[in-house]
């Protein structure tokens, strides 16, 4: 469908497109076989400008915005759902001092992402605190003008291999989740470490470590917003980056798709191609339509995040929910499509299964996502004091 | 260092049309896109910037949407973009191209380096780089696989051969033409992109750069296109059976008829 992309965006779609096919494609199963990242597609997505897409121009970026990102995540994915999350997961990292930082910590953090030169990640989710933020254990505690954090931050994506880590922990433990602060982290700081990396079913391009905190003495320029404000900076962040997830299950169920077509039209049985059978174009066409109303969803969102909509957290969620289901429900049935093919691992769709269901779990379960939508839509009921009528 | 690459843009396609009466490229309903070896050429003139400073201009000569393969070059990390398009320069052969990018590149005036692809897949006749460092009066080296050293007013490269290479010394300024194996082509940048839409591009006329008229396109082309064939396919030989002697006999005996010993 067209949708009117700006001059920017174009570019984006057209250069996060050749380099998915030319250079991302050709090496994405042995990357997945192997569990490595491709550290010379992050240099190459860098000296193309795709880290800058959605940083402000005064920080060295493009200055576009969630669509920009979602449009460049999508692309990249289409060609390997684990290989986008340098920049996805970066994005994620950097939100927070995007959304809460000062002019001196944007100035010194957000150039050198904005050119790829350092990876960003985001640390909240703990072996206790997953869909329950509240668990967070990990503490930080006030030293004159510095900080000690301690603790350990689990499943985090691009953990180790990042350089710019923004971390919640408490700084109040009293206080609940009022009691949570954010910080920036950076990789060398003493205390600071890496567990071995994730044995994962998917996104295996792309690396999940625990980050280790012992001891880590930050500065006190070093906390993001206030203290106290940790939850709020980590509702916002994600507020933002869910259209970035969705956008990565767009993208590898649209590859999905492109695969069952190409395949379909090459693979004959009862000396026909196997596209030519109506049991399969229903399904691609259903796989095809299911795609199309989720990008909707996802850019209309973006769009809403960019054009400065009060509120979006509801449709941010929506977006998430909806684009990773289906891309779970598409790439099942890609699998279908190609047979006993789709079962074996030198075809790309079993790959795409596997990378989909990350998309439903990751930055708030998908059930996490639906409490949300309902959350607000019980606030929206509340705000208009409506009486039920029978 | 200020560094020159000419660039030609050519259709897409391998399958190249003629136009029977004048004998030149059909280019009307074919996609263009840059001469590949042009841009091993791009990315040598940027990286030769990005060590030793300076700028990088590109120049093109050809129909108005020529343009574009500027475009394109600047999307990659050129500075600035020289169009010659003229009616008057249609129908060049290589003399005549020669003759006015070298006068585009007078009137440029301050150069260090200029660097050609090796050939165009189009015509290719590998002429037009030669051309134009003879019309310069400067030295050429073709085939540079490798720049291993440039200083002020010294260069020194390796210049492909079939065994091998020559290490090759000139002053400067000097043409290289460069081979696919000196470098890997960068994709393009967002900056670039966004650079390279809004970029006023120089559009010069043969008034513009001063050309002889009877020198340029057509009129000034030496080269004379009698007639563009495809040569016939070899037609499979013929094998001759037995042994050593009756062979020999039976191939000498022929070569005899047909006159060719």
């Amino acid at each position: 469908m067209e949708y009117f992309f700006n001059e920017q965006q174009k570019y984006i779609k057209e250069i996060a497109a050749k380099i998915a096919k030319e250079k991302i494609a050709p090496i994405a199963i042995e990357c997945d076989e192997k569990e490595e990242m491709p550290w010379e597609i992050v240099k190459l997505l860098g000296e193309s400008d795709l880290f800058s897409v959605y940083i402000p121009e005064a920080y060295g970026g493009l200055g576009g915005g969630c669509l920009d990102l979602c449009i460049a995540v999508e692309e990249l994915s289409k060609a390997c759902g684990g290989i986008s999350l340098s920049l996805a997961a970066t994005a994620l990292g950097t939100y927070p001092i995007l959304l809460s930082g000062n002019e001196e910590q944007k100035k010194k953090f957000l150039p050198d992402i904005a050119r790829g030169k350092r990876l960003a990640a985001f640390c909240i989710t703990e072996a206790g605190a997953g869909s329950d933020a509240g668990g967070i254990k990990t503490t930080a505690r006030k030293d004159g003008d510095y900080y000690i954090l301690n603790g350990v931050k689990q499943w985090i994506t691009n953990g180790g291999e990042a350089e710019v880590y923004t971390v919640i922990a408490m700084t109040d433990k009293t206080k609940g989740a009022r009691g949570a602060s954010a910080f920036i982290v950076e990789k060398g700081t003493p205390g600071l470490s890496f567990s071995q990396k994730e044995k994962k079913m998917g996104i295996r391009a792309s690396m999940t470590r625990e980050v280790i905190f012992e001891d880590v003495k930050i500065h006190k320029d070093n906390l993001l917003g206030k203290e106290g404000r940790g939850f709020i900076v980590a509702m916002g962040t994600f507020d933002h980056s869910r259209p970035g997830v969705a956008a990565q299950a767009l993208g590898i169920a649209q590859g999905a798709i492109d695969d069952c077509v190409a395949y379909g039209r090459e693979r004959h049985q009862f000396d026909k191609p196997i596209i030519s059978f109506q049991g399969l174009q229903f399904m691609l066409a259903d796989m095809a339509t299911q795609v199309e109303a989720a990008r909707a969803l996802v850019y209309a969102t973006a769009r809403a995040v960019d054009g400065g909509a009060q509120s979006f957290a509801k449709e941010s969620a929506m977006a998430k929910l909806f684009a990773s289901d289906v891309a779970m429900q598409v790439t099942v049935d890609a699998v279908q499509f190609f047979g006993g093919y789709g079962y074996m691992r030198e075809y790309p769709v079993e790959k795409r299964m596997r990378d989909a269901k990350i998309t439903q779990i990751y930055e708030g379960t998908n059930q996490i996502q639906r409490s949300v939508i309902a959350a607000h839509l019980i606030k929206e009921g509340a705000a208009r004091k409506e009486t039920a009528k029978v | 260092m200020n560094i020159l690459v000419c660039i030609k843009q050519v259709p897409e396609t391998t399958d190249v049309r003629i136009n029977p009466e004048t004998n030149t490229l059909v280019r009307d309903g074919v996609q263009s896109i840059v001469n590949p070896f042009d841009m091993y050429a791009i990315e040598e003139g940027i990286r030769i910037r990005e060590k030793h400073g300076g700028k990088v201009t590109v120049i093109t000569m050809g129909p108005p949407q020529a343009e574009n393969a500027l475009r394109e070059a600047v999307s990659l990390g050129c500075d600035e973009a020289v169009l010659l398009t003229d009616r008057a320069f249609a129908g060049a052969d290589t003399w005549a191209t020669s003759y006015a990018l070298s006068m585009a590149i007078r009137k440029i005036k301050d150069f260090d380096i200029i660097i050609c692809g090796k050939q165009a897949i189009d015509g290719d006749t590998a002429q037009v780089g030669p051309g134009i460092s003879t019309f310069l009066d400067i030295p050429q080296i073709t085939y540079v696989k490798k720049i291993e050293d440039i200083k002020p007013g010294f260069i020194r490269v390796e210049r492909l051969t079939e065994e091998g290479f020559t290490a090759i010394e000139s002053s400067l300024p000097v043409l290289l033409t460069v081979v696919k194996e000196i470098n890997e082509p960068r994709l393009p940048s967002l900056k670039g992109k966004m650079k390279a839409k809004s970029l006023q591009i120089a559009k010069w006329t043969a008034v513009d750069i001063g050309a002889n008229p009877e020198k340029i396109g057509l009129p000034g082309s030496p080269t004379i296109v009698n007639r563009i064939f495809t040569p016939p396919k070899k037609a499979g030989g013929r094998i001759m059976k037995g042994d050593a002697v009756q062979i020999v006999t039976e191939l000498v005996g022929e070569l005899r008829e047909k006159h060719i010993v």
